[in-house]
């Protein structure tokens, strides 16, 4: 099941905007066809962790949470975190797979509803990566004057943390790269080292670890010369104008996906091992940094 | 004997060949040089098509410092749906005014932000043209040396450039595309050349086969001995050749007349000289002719004869006489007198030829009625008759029978010679009256031929036909001074 999966990271890419139609014309006509039709739906938004190319699955996951629930469930997509970080600030939103850089961001708006775990564990890290062939750099000090990729302004282990990581070097992360660019995904800052567009990324482990098994033609090209520390993995979260029940309800579902075969299967496509409470103290570490660049 | 003098046959179709090679290479090569241009023409279009679409979309995007958005616009055209496209452009690249790349399809060997100039000399080159022509539209750089087309376009808006795209084509990927054309294109004209190449060798043979045969002709014919041209027989056109081939075979017909008349010529001359030799013989049996017949003349005057003489000295006159005649005939001034026919000279002939038909065992059947007195020389009838029934015993086989028939009215006397023996051939009935026809072996062909000479003389006719088993010859003679 891993090997059908593909994983944009903390992002959509924006040629997933078809498949957002036709997740959303999907819920539309479930809508109409289901018992629990009076009741107002929730919304769900995925700015996320990962992304498809299989809207099957996605939505088999929505009518999978819709039985549990016994409510209508609807996917909201968008393409960059800002984005459903808009959404959620709108109130347009209940509940949102974020990073955790936006989680912190959102801490007044919103509450942990569950962690995924990754390898088992609900962390994961920032790569710093270069073309394989590169021998001669072997750390972020080694990128000095380089080309480098972003993956989205709002991403941790994309932007956030690599931007520390200089700043750690005592360099002033807006002029130690002679270029920085976004590509407004993980796979894509991968791809662009890869192609050799850039000379380095930071990119979420979780990404480059799934990517390395389903295209390990693109990985191949990449070479992680750094981990950072870990961080909690990005969090699934539930709007405060949530209702006790609803976020119980919800929170629930997640949790026990990983003990029904159906559950275990999504959970295999999502290339996660299941869903945790968690704890918001994991993203102390965020705030941290968060706190050096003057944001928090 | 140069490459002119060789034959028609082999001349036409070398010739034709050689023009439909000729044809073939000239107008290939016009083709090629045609398909040359179009094919770069169609090289410059497609990527100036694709020059305007991608500077359109890459504006916003180097306005914005989109690097990644901007960097999969230049990799669009790599895909690999798109990877068939006729012309597949090397690389796509973005460059500042100062000459550095922002974005190129290949950022490995073009990485952002290095100067264009210092890639390569061919690169340094383009980076100094660049320089030099201010781009309001795009341009095709092609200068001596370069191993690729550059087809710059500026990337602006309402005047504002932020940037030239470059599109680079390896000239060597083109030429191997014109190679390939070329080569495709050579084994359609190979194919064309061998299909019409064996077509023109039969055409050129066909038509040089007829040439070459009048040719031979002719030589036959300068030689005197003009030949039986097939093609000539077979070649039903009335055009040039046709009206030479009716002229060959109007001077052969000629020639062949005249080849016949020299040969009649001849065997009149033969018979010439045969007749002088005649003439010198008779000279001599003139004379102890004369004095024979006189003696025998002397024998009846003495006196009481056997009857038996008497009819042998009579039988001797007839026959002395008869020689007399036949001298007499040859030596035209011997005046010697003409004896009309009598019963006596059927006999005479009977006597003579009698033996030689016992000899052959031959039967001879004779019917005559025995004239009193016709007026028709007797020399010469019995001549006809001696020579007819001579051949007639000669032709009869063994065992077989000759018939002799004789018959008169007050008009005509009728002679019919027959025998029993093979009819004969073809070929001599064709020429039976001629001189020098033999029927037979052993034959010198003359004796039919002064028969009929003879028969002609008289006012006569002759005829020879085969009817019911028989071979028979039947002499008609006028008897026109009978009225009396």
């Amino acid at each position: 099941m891993h090997t059908k999966t593909i994983l944009e990271g903390c992002n959509f890419g924006r040629r997933k905007t078809l498949g957002l139609l036709a997740a959303l014309v999907a819920s539309y006509i479930g809508n109409v066809s289901t018992a629990w039709g009076g009741v107002k739906p929730l919304r769900v938004g995925l700015t996320p962790a990962f992304v498809h190319d299989e809207y099957g699955m996605l939505e088999e996951w929505r009518r999978y949470l819709e039985a549990k629930l016994k409510r209508q469930v609807e996917f909201v997509m968008r393409d960059s975190y800002r984005e459903t970080m808009d959404l959620l600030r709108l109130d347009k939103l209940d509940f949102a797979w974020i990073c955790d850089y936006p989680f912190v961001h959102l801490k007044d708006q919103v509450r942990l509803l569950a962690v995924p775990l990754n390898q088992g564990r609900p962390f994961y890290r920032s790569y710093l990566i270069v073309r394989a062939n590169d021998n001669a750099r072997k750390g972020m000090r080694d990128l000095k004057g380089a080309v480098f990729a972003y993956a989205d302004p709002y991403s941790n282990t994309g932007y956030l943390s690599p931007r520390y990581q200089v700043r750690q070097l005592g360099e002033d992360p807006a002029h130690f790269f002679r270029k920085t660019f976004f590509t407004w995904s993980h796979r894509k800052a991968i791809e662009a080292v890869a192609t050799g567009l850039a000379q380095g990324a930071a990119v979420d482990s979780y990404v480059w670890d799934t990517l390395s098994r389903l295209r390990p033609d693109i990985t191949g090209k990449t070479r992680i010369i750094d981990k950072s520390a870990e961080y909690g993995f990005p969090p699934f979260v539930a709007h405060h104008a949530v209702a006790e029940e609803d976020y119980r309800a919800m929170q629930g579902a997640l949790l026990g996906m990983r003990d029904e075969l159906i559950g275990r299967r999504l959970l295999d496509f999502l290339n996660i091992d299941g869903f945790v409470v968690g704890d918001k103290r994991m993203y102390d570490d965020v705030a941290k940094m968060m706190h050096a660049f003057g944001e928090y | 004997m140069g490459v002119f003098d060789l034959s028609l046959r082999h001349k036409i179709p070398l010739w034709g060949s050689m023009l439909i090679v000729a044809s073939a290479l000239a107008i290939s090569t016009a083709l090629m040089f045609r398909a040359y241009d179009d094919l770069r023409q169609d090289l410059f279009i497609s990527t100036e098509s694709l020059s305007h679409t991608l500077a359109t979309t890459l504006f916003p995007l180097l306005l914005h410092d989109d690097l990644w958005r901007a960097f999969e616009i230049v990799q669009a055209p790599f895909h690999a749906e798109l990877k068939k496209a006729p012309f597949e452009a090397e690389s796509i690249f973005v460059v500042n005014d100062a000459m550095q790349i922002l974005v190129a399809s290949d950022p490995l060997r073009l990485p952002t932000l290095s100067d264009l100039g210092s890639i390569d000399p061919e690169y340094r080159h383009l980076a100094a043209e660049l320089r030099k022509t201010p781009l309001t539209t795009t341009h095709a750089f092609d200068f001596p040396d370069a191993r690729h087309y550059y087809i710059a376009t500026p990337i602006a808006e309402a005047g504002r450039q932020i940037g030239i795209l470059v599109i680079s084509h390896d000239q060597a990927a083109f030429l191997q595309r014109f190679l390939d054309l070329t080569v495709r294109s050579t084994l359609i004209g190979l194919l064309v050349v061998a299909v019409i190449l064996p077509i023109n060798w039969y055409w050129g043979r066909r038509m040089a086969e007829p040439l070459v045969d009048l040719a031979r002709g002719m030589d036959a014919l300068m030689q005197g001995k003009p030949a039986l041209l097939l093609a000539a027989e077979n070649y039903p056109y009335r055009d040039e050749l046709g009206q030479l081939f009716a002229v060959y075979r109007e001077a052969a017909a000629a020639l062949n007349e005249k080849a016949l008349l020299e040969q009649e010529v001849l065997s009149y001359e033969r018979l010439a000289a045969v007749g002088r030799l005649a003439a010198g013989i008779a000279h001599e049996v003139n004379n102890p002719l004369g004095g024979m017949l006189m003696a025998l003349d002397n024998l009846k005057q003495r006196g009481p004869l056997e009857p038996t003489t008497v009819k042998t000295i009579a039988l001797m006159e007839r026959g002395l006489q008869q020689v007399a005649e036949t001298i007499g005939a040859l030596l035209v001034e011997a005046h010697v007198p003409i004896r009309p026919l009598t019963g006596h000279d059927f006999d005479d002939v009977h006597t003579l030829i009698g033996p030689q038909a016992d000899k052959k065992q031959v039967a001879l059947d004779w019917q005559v009625e025995p004239p009193e007195k016709i007026d028709l020389p007797a020399g010469l009838v019995r001549q006809i008759l001696i020579n007819l029934l001579l051949n007639a015993v000669q032709a009869a086989d063994a065992g077989g029978r000759v018939g002799m028939v004789a018959s008169w009215t007050d008009k005509a006397l009728m002679l019919t010679v027959a025998n029993t023996g093979a009819p004969l051939p073809e070929t001599v009935r064709k020429h039976l009256f001629e001189p020098f026809i033999a029927g037979r072996e052993g034959g010198h062909g003359l004796g039919l031929w002064v028969t009929y000479q003879t028969v002609t003389q008289l006012g006569g006719q002759i005829v020879a036909d085969w009817l019911e088993g028989e071979t028979r010859f039947v002499v008609t003679l006028p008897l026109e001074n009978s009225t009396a």
